[in-house]
């Protein structure tokens, strides 16, 4: 799913600005799932914009905020306020974003797509770079999972069979080495893997 | 690089440009280096720290009359960028490239640097054999060919000595003509890790050792390199440590000399003791 954070309040305060009536709009599915667009989160931002001196005319969870046929049945009605708070990922604000005219403040940052490791842990495994070669590296994504999105890796960096770049972060290409020296295949490691045919 | 081309051992310097645009620095370095070895590397901004670009520096060592082997990570340039200043460099008469990952920006001084990472080495040696094929990696003809000696890094003191051996063989299918070894002070591991290596040209990297703490630093945090307790233990005890760093220096040459075709040094500062190294290790005279 989509992981999301939520940004320092203070910023989605300066982002709002100096406006009077204000929705709250959050979606039903990944930002939900992490805490950031939930009903107990639209709840408790509308009750802090309120008292921020915002007067919230709408608070609600659209189903899915990134399919701009939901958004946009959930913004008949609402009225006209004088800006929307999107608690969502940038994808369903962009969406809420095509149907007003009006200010659009994300409330959250949109940081991958993830993994879910345990409740509110999140893994990035794949870079959705439309050319997935998944096959070839033992099911450890180079793209997502080396910093250097070397194909043909290692580098020379690794310390302890952990990342140079980022030393808590596993090598990717240690992982790959030890899946496929445990299933006999480390030969396949000779084969030189072509330039990425995408731009991600 | 003509002596390594025609198997004779060789001897390659490093210049690692500073933060500054002032070449005298450069000049400086290449006074000490000048006729003591065959060929001078110019680090790419090195530890992914801004530097003046290595393949202006490769010009400054050309006019100087030092042959450079320019130095190029995909770190800070997409595919366009590496090819365009190959092409380039090319033109000024660089004729040695070597092609690297490069460290990642997060280590260096401009940590919030946008990673490229486009191509990584050995596709990057792909890349300059098809321009010495006379085509860019989209197969578009160039005018005229190119004639470049690639050289690709080796660490043989890597954790898994297996995929080394592996990622060399296909660097070498890439197209890398010669290697480049991380720093070696465990000499018994190199010859070790040289008996699996096929054919390809090795020069292995030295670098002399000034302190014992300089070389705990080494074996630390130095991915691929571990120092010999005897070698830490020489230099605890030594009354001039510098002295002793030479001297080890000269001794590994000497020790890896059968089993490699060069050596490549990186005196990082110390490049006024170079000669007095290869005197040691009775590599004292260049023709």
């Amino acid at each position: 799913m989509i992981i999301t954070e939520k940004k320092p309040i203070k910023e989605v305060l300066e982002a709002i600005g100096k406006v009077k009536t204000v929705a709250v709009l959050g979606c039903g599915r990944c930002a939900t799932s992490c805490g950031t667009g939930g009903e107990a989160q639209v709840k408790e931002m509308a009750a802090l914009l309120e008292s921020e001196g915002y007067r919230v005319v709408h608070s609600s969870v659209v189903e899915a905020q990134c399919d701009e046929r939901l958004t946009r049945l959930a913004l008949r009605g609402i009225g006209e306020p004088d800006a929307y708070v999107s608690m969502s990922c940038g994808s369903g604000a962009s969406a809420l974003a095509q149907h007003t005219e009006k200010r659009v403040v994300p409330s959250n940052n949109t940081m991958f797509l993830g993994v879910v490791k345990r409740a509110g842990e999140y893994a990035q495994m794949c870079l959705m770079c439309g050319d997935c070669r998944l096959s070839e590296t033992a099911g450890v994504c180079v793209n997502a999972r080396c910093n250097k999105k070397l194909m043909n890796g290692p580098c020379g960096g690794s310390k302890d069979g952990k990342c140079e770049a980022d030393a808590r972060r596993d090598c990717a290409w240690a992982l790959i080495a030890e899946k496929y020296r445990k299933t006999g295949r480390i030969a396949d490691l000779s084969k030189r893997r072509k330039s990425k045919m995408v731009r991600k | 690089m003509e002596k390594l081309r025609k198997g004779k051992f060789t001897v390659t310097g490093e210049v690692t440009p500073r933060k500054g645009a002032d070449p005298r620095q450069i000049l400086e370095v290449l006074s000490h280096l000048k006729g003591q070895v065959d060929a001078v590397n110019v680090t790419d901004n090195q530890r992914a720290c801004v530097k003046a670009s290595s393949l202006a520096v490769s010009k400054v060592l050309l006019d100087a009359g030092v042959e450079p082997v320019f130095q190029l990570t995909c770190r800070d340039r997409n595919r366009i960028g590496l090819q365009s200043d190959l092409l380039g460099a090319h033109m000024l008469g660089v004729r040695n490239v070597l092609a690297l990952s490069g460290d990642h920006p997060t280590i260096g001084d401009n940590p919030l640097a946008k990673p490229v990472y486009d191509l990584d080495s050995t596709q990057l040696i792909e890349a300059i054999s098809g321009l010495k094929r006379g085509e860019d990696m989209a197969g578009n003809k160039l005018d005229s060919n190119t004639e470049f000696f690639v050289g690709a890094a080796l660490s043989p003191g890597a954790e898994d000595t297996e995929v080394e051996l592996i990622k060399a063989r296909r660097k070498i299918e890439a197209g890398a003509q010669f290697f480049q070894t991380q720093v070696v002070y465990d000499v018994d591991g190199f010859i070790s890790f040289m008996k699996s290596m096929p054919k390809t040209p090795v020069l292995a990297g030295i670098v002399p050792l000034k302190s014992v703490k300089m070389a705990q630093f080494m074996d630390e945090k130095i991915p691929g390199v571990s120092v010999p307790k005897m070698l830490m233990d020489e230099l605890d005890h030594s009354k001039n440590p510098l002295e002793t760093g030479i001297n080890q220096a000269a001794e590994i040459i000497r020790s890896v000399k059968p089993h490699c075709s060069g050596v490549h040094i990186m005196a990082l500062g110390q490049e006024q003791h170079v000669k007095t190294i290869l005197e040691k290790a009775g590599l004292g005279y260049l023709d």
